[in-house]
């Protein structure tokens, strides 16, 4: 039977090559969802104790084909060059599974004491950070559409996850409206950017940008906006933020960490992969683009954020200020293709550390005031020592003070906006300067209250922290500082070019 | 059949999808309105995918089958602000404002 099939056929079969360890990240993950699914099916009640600790082992055993890969060096190219795994792949991979164990540990107890539905949280969070993981390989227009939305969706089910809680509803419903709608306007971008292009490979479109030469103008010109509006609404930049402020007030905490950090780091890449593997070729279109972005997301989220007295809140709009700094690089994308990238991946890796920690110390601390204002802080020096002198270093680093890992980012960006000599990349190293100061005044009134008010109520009773938050913070407080003291360790990494494959 | 008519209907597809978006204050008619714009875009793959083979159409797969996924999503979260107030105007929801 199978010989005669055999006959029929023009010539012997051969398997398709596929590199299964360029692929092991994304295996171990899909593994892990698997696994937390089962887990819950079983419906073994004492399962659920378990789940926390499945996810964290998940996520490190992710690290395991990372590191191989990394020690392995050199690029792999897979399905005729629309997945490419790289050492700026990896390296946004290793910090998507590492933000995804520290999310791990702050929910733990947050969801075990609020009987959150835990093995449905796990797995979500599990396929979401899948969607990062071939994002940060993806060099296709439908890899980096799926990968978006394979990252998005479980999301906006996160989002909702206090389903009694009327604020948490509307925290999922206004993420995931405007989640559609960016990724519908971004899909019709890329349906135009196809018919320009004529094929769905970035590095195809690229070349076919650079032959179309001037004509066409108007035509790119939309395509390319309507792109990037989508993505910045994903990375919620100034006129696309409105959804940020109060999905991160509505959401449970430990999820607000998870969108602020992972899914903003995801947006970032998936802008770093179409910017500089494609539109790069036509900086006179993205230059003046990135440029509002960049100072709008800055000057407004800095403004709104002085006068906002919940520190969640405050953190939100401090990260759509911290968006404008990581979108600043991408003004110069096109003078400084190398340093640029690298300015943002830096970016990245250190405001994730931060940010995550921040997030620890708001958990832990709300835990005992059950409120996220920032009068509720008063006096957490005097009862709870350890947590103030982390935030306030959290906070330091946000600023941008040395030695912390803050001003090294900070430093990186600076430095490729005025090696590069533009006049956009110059106005925006301006109004970076300005807004770092501004900054500084929302962060410190949080570290004085610390410091120096009085407790509300004066209820100084410590509340223990328990040992995956402590965990949490101690391991984000560690990054911060190495990065901040050697920053030779990231550069080194995030120094190859990254033209090398796919680019134009 | 010129290439003109399938970019202007879908232009006009993606125009109204994007009205909708905006004026509409009923959940599900939003959902509705941004199926409109996905729609616009397959319009948009197929007929491109004419001059540049078959990747477009298969972008119109993908399109076609997370939308899917999307809108059970979107579905389910209606559904459940339903539950707890009883409407789904998306104007009256603001508990989360400053």
């Amino acid at each position: 039977m199978l010989s005669l099939f055999a006959q029929l056929l023009p010539g012997p079969f051969t398997a398709p090559t596929i590199d299964w360890l360029a692929l092991g990240p994304e295996i171990v993950v899909l593994a892990l969802f698997v696994v937390l699914v089962l887990l819950d099916s079983i419906k073994l009640e004492r399962a659920t104790a378990f789940m926390p600790a499945v996810a964290n082992l998940g996520f490190i055993l992710a690290l395991i084909p990372i590191i191989v890969l990394a020690a392995d060096g050199g690029d792999r190219v897979l399905f005729g060059g629309s997945y490419v795994v790289d050492s700026m792949a990896l390296i946004l991979k290793a910090l998507f599974v590492l933000s995804a164990y520290v999310v791990v540990l702050l929910s733990t107890n947050y969801l075990a004491e609020g009987d959150y539905w835990e093995s449905e949280f796990y797995s979500l969070l599990a396929c979401s950070v899948l969607g990062m993981l071939v994002m940060a390989s993806s060099r296709d227009l439908v890899g980096i559409f799926v990968a978006l939305e394979l990252l998005s969706i479980p999301a906006y089910m996160l989002a909702g996850w206090r389903k009694g809680d009327v604020r948490s509803n509307e925290a999922g419903l206004k993420y995931y409206l405007m989640g559609v709608f960016a990724s519908a306007v971004l899909l019709y971008g890329m349906s135009l950017i196809y018919g320009v292009g004529g094929s769905t490979r970035l590095d195809v479109i690229a070349a076919r940008l650079v032959e179309v030469g001037s004509e066409g103008i108007p035509v790119i010109t939309l395509a390319i906006l309507l792109t990037l509006v989508g993505f910045a609404f994903k990375v919620s930049a100034v006129p696309f933020h409105v959804w940020a402020p109060d999905t991160y007030e509505g959401a449970p905490t430990p999820v607000t960490a998870f969108l602020a950090v992972a899914s903003k780091a995801a947006g970032f890449v998936a802008l770093i992969q179409i910017v500089f593997f494609c539109f790069i070729v036509r900086g006179d279109i993205i230059q003046p683009v990135f440029f509002v972005l960049a100072v709008l997301s800055m000057t407004v989220g800095n403004l709104i954020a002085l006068r906002q007295t919940n520190v969640v809140r405050m953190l939100a709009y401090s990260g759509i200020a911290q968006a404008g700094f990581m979108l600043a690089p991408f003004v110069v994308a096109d003078e400084l293709p190398v340093q640029s990238r690298q300015a943002v991946v830096i970016y990245l890796v250190i405001y994730a550390a931060m940010n995550l920690g921040a997030f620890a110390v708001v958990i832990a601390v709300a835990r005992k005031t059950r409120s996220a204002e920032i009068d509720s802080f008063g006096g957490l020096f005097t009862y709870m020592p350890g947590l103030a002198v982390a935030l306030t270093l959290f906070l330091a680093s946000l600023i941008g003070i040395p030695p912390l890992g803050g001003w090294y980012a900070k430093f990186s960006v600076f430095s490729v906006l005025i090696e590069a000599e533009t006049p956009l990349g110059l106005a925006t190293a301006i109004v970076m300067a300005i807004n770092t100061a501004i900054a500084a005044y929302y962060y410190l009134k949080v570290a004085k209250a610390m410091w120096f008010d009085d407790a509300p109520d004066g209820d100084v009773t410590p509340v223990p922290v328990p040992a995956s938050l402590n965990a949490a913070v101690v391991l984000s407080l560690v990054v911060t500082f190495v990065l901040g003291v050697l920053p030779g360790l990231i550069t080194n990494v995030t120094e190859y070019g990254p033209l090398a494959v796919g680019g134009p | 059949m010129l290439l003109n008519q399938f970019l202007l209907l879908a232009a006009v597809l993606f125009s109204v999808g994007v009205y909708g978006v905006i004026v509409r204050r009923n959940g599900v008619l939003v959902l509705m309105s941004v199926e409109l714009i996905l729609n616009a875009v397959n319009i948009n793959l197929i007929a491109f995918s004419t001059f540049w083979g078959l990747g477009g159409q298969v972008f119109a797969l993908f399109v076609i089958a997370v939308a899917a996924a999307e809108v059970g999503v979107g579905l389910a979260i209606v559904l459940l602000i339903y539950r707890n107030r009883r409407s789904v105007d998306i104007d009256q929801l603001d508990e989360l404002k400053g």
